[in-house]
């Protein structure tokens, strides 16, 4: 693949052709701030916090760094005066009309808008409004949209349409009056929302977020990346923990099965994990009555009445029926032992339902 | 010297009406086999190039140059989208020649199609044309009709459909990329760039968008050459050009002038001057979006270097003439609110900055302005420009801008007076 040579804020860096400016500066540890960038999702460019100034040539002119891609022999310059001073000022417009109360940090939700207004010393000082009170969106029993905390990136509309293929959040009206909605502005209950949250995901504000609030005190202690319990699909996401507690799931983008993507049960469906309902050893019914038993016990009562119904009956008397919990490798072995252990084709599996 | 129309050579004739007879009793559709027998494809971007003819939408791109943008050899088809949306405030030429000489549209059309190698066109016509569209459907019907348009046209082997459609009221689908979209049904706003459509415009396929009076002008130069057109004004803005003169001026209306023409032999000798004996206050010289200018740059030339050296810009044409009872405050505070709802809302400098250009105009204008309030327009007008998808937020920002480089002491009025002083007595 031809290579392009660039000059980023005087740093030489040697990029394939087709990487994008943002990436080619994160590759020699230069960070440009955005805020409508993610790298789930394809650029379009409308925070224009990226914006950088580059040279080629004759050509001379400020470019989004999340489109605009490295041309060969080009100087990039991330940060001069006038582009950190247009920086301030998109922010500015940004906080105009965020709330307060969010700008503060007193949500307990992380925010990537909050982060960058800290960071540049942005305030509501210039720009005062009167905070619009859009109504919440409280129908969807997974997720709460809050447009006041919306800066219309629209990362959700991308990742509803493009990563989840589900097209249920778009943009209504127009200039000001954008606002994120599903179509008709029908309450997202009312829709084919199939409740993924891959909007909540990717929105850098909490404008999109998890119906569950995360309440100060309690705050994750620590991220633990792990894989999703429920299926065989292998799905990677992280639990956000506070001891022995599970107090949300977050997508991670580096799960190789899933890049961040997971459906309601993995995002949502944590809480059986310290219900006090759910089994944790094996059980054996005497007399009506369950009784807790150990794993050899159990294992051996199975083993001694599937062999005495082969032995009566014959081994088509028995039929397996596996799981999608399990894996590929898992699915393999029990047919394995249906067909070599017992003798028997009767093999079926939930997924075929 | 008095000097010979081009364009709408047809208003002096009594009771033309613009139907394919007549365009053709006038000399219509001569261009058009000559340029399918005569001339190669390459031959006619030649030409054009070599004729000077700059866009007439508001950029002044030179026209053959864009064409020659397109690839030779494109595995897409290519697509060829005339842009008759219209929008700009002050400019109203591109409906004037839909309505009264369609063919001399339609003609440029084919011959452009033909020069580019695109088989379908598109007329994108502004929504609120409603006559316009059945004008240019009807006369879209009669070139049909006598083979000027569909499969092998007078005998050369090239087919070409044209489509009108509609759009639905607004400004940003006059950007050539928001028009694109819309064209495919979707949400009217910009794309961005690169790539540029003449590598990937229409359903992703190479397309050159022209307007509507930068094509009419494309059988003339067919008919009677590059060189002629060339002769025709200041070397680098040459050929005619539509100017929609209005406001404080005793005849309004459209007037075709070569470019050499200077702001005060528009005004006074063709537009009648300022009525009532009123003084210029202040001329907007290429639609809205165009930099304000002053009685002191009454002898600028109406070409795009003039006035881009005196601070303005050509762009649309549209000429808007303010008399000094004309309150350059309220001036601002309606253009901007124009642009605060037509930005598509895209980008946060333009979606927010010109939402709060007009909020900032408007107390102002109400007394309700604050000291600071000068510098922070200023400022925000400044972050406003170069940063965005699309030149809309540069389109709001440098108008006012000009105001207040041009009338400072007219918003300080407002603010330390805390009113306006012209209410009750304005133009608005
Ligand atoms: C906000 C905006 C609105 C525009 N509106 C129009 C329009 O109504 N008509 C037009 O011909 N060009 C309009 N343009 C210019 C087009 O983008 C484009 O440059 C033009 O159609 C190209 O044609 P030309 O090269 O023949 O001028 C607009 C541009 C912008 C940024
Ligand atoms: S939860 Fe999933 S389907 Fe529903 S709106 Fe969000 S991304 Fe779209
Ligand atoms: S809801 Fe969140 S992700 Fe969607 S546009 Fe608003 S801030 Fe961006
Ligand atoms: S500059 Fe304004 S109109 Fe143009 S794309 Fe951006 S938001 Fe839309
Ligand atoms: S991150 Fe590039 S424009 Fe938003």
């Amino acid at each position: 693949m031809a290579e392009c040579s660039v000059f980023i804020d005087g740093k030489a860096a040697l990029v394939p052709t087709g990487t994008t400016i943002l990436q080619a500066a994160g590759a020699v540890g230069i960070s440009i701030p955005t805020l409508c960038h993610h790298p789930n999702l394809p650029p379009i460019g409308v925070c224009r916090l990226c914006i950088v100034d580059v040279e080629v040539g004759d050509f001379h002119k400020q470019v989004a760094a999340c489109h605009a891609e490295v041309q060969d022999g080009m100087t990039v310059r991330t940060a001069t005066p006038e582009l950190e001073r247009a920086r301030r000022f998109a922010l500015e417009l940004q906080v105009a009309d965020h709330p307060s109360e969010c700008l503060d940090g007193e949500t307990g939700e992380p925010c990537e808008l909050r982060d960058l207004a800290r960071r540049y010393g942005v305030t509501k000082r210039r720009f005062m409004e009167d905070e619009t009170r859009y109504p919440l969106d409280e129908s969807s029993p997974v997720v709460t949209i809050d447009l006041n905390r919306c800066i219309l990136c629209r990362r959700c509309t991308r990742a509803c349409s493009l990563v989840q293929g589900q097209d249920i959040l778009w943009i209504m009206g127009r200039g000001d009056e954008s606002r994120v909605s599903p179509a008709l502005s029908l309450p997202l209950r009312d829709t084919a929302c199939v409740s993924c949250g891959q909007c909540l995901a990717h929105c850098p504000t909490g404008a999109i977020r998890d119906k569950r609030p995360l309440r100060p005190p309690v705050r994750p202690e620590a991220v633990v990346t792990s894989v999703c319990p429920y299926c065989g699909c292998g799905c990677q996401l992280d639990l956000n923990v506070s001891g022995e507690q599970i107090l949300r799931v977050t997508s991670n983008f580096d799960g190789p099965a899933n890049r961040g993507s997971l459906c309601a049960k993995g995002r949502f469906g944590y809480h059986f994990v310290d219900s006090p309902d759910r089994l944790t050893r094996p059980r054996i019914r005497r007399d009506g009555r369950w009784e807790e038993a150990s794993w050899d016990e159990a294992l051996d009562l199975v083993a001694t009445r599937l062999r005495e119904i082969r032995d009566r009956h014959g081994p088509d008397a028995l039929a397996v029926l596996s799981s999608a919990k399990a894996t590929n490798e898992e699915n393999y072995l029990i047919q394995k032992f249906a067909r070599a252990v017992l003798g028997t084709n009767n093999v079926d599996h939930c997924a075929r339902l | 010297m008095a000097y010979e129309k081009i364009l709408t050579r047809y208003r002096d004739l009594p009771n033309y009406t613009g139907t394919i007879d007549e365009y053709i009793t006038q000399g219509g559709y001569q261009a058009l086999p000559k340029a399918l027998r005569e001339f190669q494809p390459a031959d006619l971007i030649e030409i054009v190039k070599r004729s000077g003819l700059r866009g007439r939408g508001g950029a002044g791109f030179p026209c053959g140059v864009k064409w020659g943008f397109t690839p030779k050899d494109s595995p897409k088809p290519k697509y060829l989208v005339c842009n008759c949306d219209e929008s700009e405030p002050g400019t109203f030429k591109d409906r004037m020649l839909i309505e009264e000489e369609p063919h001399q549209l339609i003609e440029g059309l084919i011959i452009s199609s033909y020069a580019i190698g695109c088989r379908l066109a598109f007329i994108y016509c502004r929504g609120e044309f409603v006559s316009g569209a059945q004008v240019l459907e009807r006369a879209l019907r009669e070139a049909y009709g006598r083979g000027y348009l569909g499969t092998n046209i007078l005998g050369s082997g090239f087919d070409l459909d044209v489509h009108v459609h509609r759009g639905a009221g607004a400004y940003i689908c006059g950007e050539e990329t928001g028009l694109l979209e819309s064209l495919e049904g979707k949400r009217g706003q910009p794309r961005m760039k690169p790539p540029f459509p003449a590598i990937s415009g229409l359903y992703r396929s190479p397309t050159v968008v022209n307007n509507v009076e930068t094509l009419s002008n494309i059988p003339h130069i067919v008919l009677r050459g590059a060189e002629w057109y060339a002769g025709i004004g200041p070397p680098k803005s040459a050929g005619p050009r539509l100017f929609s003169v209005s406001g404080h001026v005793e005849r309004p209306g459209n007037y075709e002038l070569p470019m050499s023409i200077t702001l005060r032999e528009l005004i006074f000798d063709h537009a009648g001057g300022i009525p009532n004996g009123r003084r210029l206050k202040a001329v907007i010289p290429g639609g809205s979006s165009a930099p304000v200018l002053t009685e002191q740059h009454l002898d600028v030339p109406m070409d795009f270097e003039s006035l881009a050296a005196a601070g303005s810009m050509g762009g649309s044409g549209g000429v808007i003439v303010m008399d000094d009872t004309v309150c350059m405050v309220r001036v601002g505070e309606i253009v901007s609110r124009f642009y605060h709802h037509e930005s598509c809302g895209q980008c946060t400098q333009c979606r927010e900055g010109t939402a709060w250009l007009h909020k900032v105009l408007r107390r102002i204008e109400h007394g309700q302005g604050r000291k600071e309030d000068l510098d922070l327009l200023l400022d925000m007008c400044d972050n406003m420009k170069g940063k965005t998808i699309c030149v809309l937020s540069d389109a709001a920002a440098m108008p006012i801008e000009s105001y207040l480089k041009h009338f400072r002491e007219e918003f300080e009025i407002h603010i330390r007076e805390r009113a306006c002083p012209f209410e009750g007595k304005g133009a608005f």
